[in-house]
């Protein structure tokens, strides 16, 4: 059983989705890759900037 | 950026054998449309990004939709059959929590779903490879 804390929960999301996202909607590797990233970074990036918000809204 | 070349290998390749071969297959088994398709390197990453994402949902404890009790369920379980041949298994074997009883296990339930909702993209991409809609 694996207990991943939400960070890391996060990360693998965003590697998973970005990988399959970066496959799929681009034709060359190149390009592959680099819409793999920015999703990655999109996803990683606004999760970071909402927790943020989120915590700042409790206090 | 194809080439008219390529494009033309890609439409020719349309006509021959059941074209809706690599969907089917790619849906029932990560990644098996994109092999057939001989695109190696696509089809493992594919296979690794939903298998492993699955298996992550499962050692998270997170649930497998068996039964559709309201909306919310039909979509988890909507989500939870784009795993193809994973989530018989995982039904048939009994794999996953029938509730969510740790924290972690909503995190779980949610890479299951999403696994599934990632492999019916990457079926489409294979079939949409062998329809020649993208240069292969």
């Amino acid at each position: 059983m694996s207990h991943p804390s939400h960070f890391a929960a996060v990360l693998l999301f965003a590697l998973f989705a970005s990988t399959v996202f970066g496959i799929t909607q681009r034709e060359t590797p190149k390009r592959m890759f680099r819409y793999g990233a920015y999703c990655f970074v999109l996803f990683v990036g606004s999760a970071v900037v909402l927790s943020w918000v989120m915590y700042l809204i409790a206090h | 950026m194809a080439t008219a070349s390529t494009r033309n290998a890609a439409s020719q390749n349309a006509g021959k054998g059941f074209v809706y071969l690599p969907l089917i297959a790619g849906w029932l088994v990560p990644g098996l449309g994109h092999f057939l398709l001989r695109k190696w390197v696509r089809g493992a990453l594919l296979a690794a990004s939903v298998i492993g994402m699955f298996a992550l949902g499962l050692a998270m404890k997170g649930k497998i939709y068996g039964s559709a009790q309201d909306i919310l369920d039909m979509l988890g379980m909507a989500g939870d059959l784009g795993n193809g041949l994973l989530f018989v298994a995982a039904r048939a074997l009994g794999w996953g929590a029938e509730h969510v009883q740790v924290t972690t296990g909503d995190y779980g339930t949610k890479f299951i779903v999403v696994a599934g909702l990632l492999n019916i993209i990457a079926a489409v991409d294979a079939h949409n490879l062998r329809t020649g809609r993208k240069p292969l």
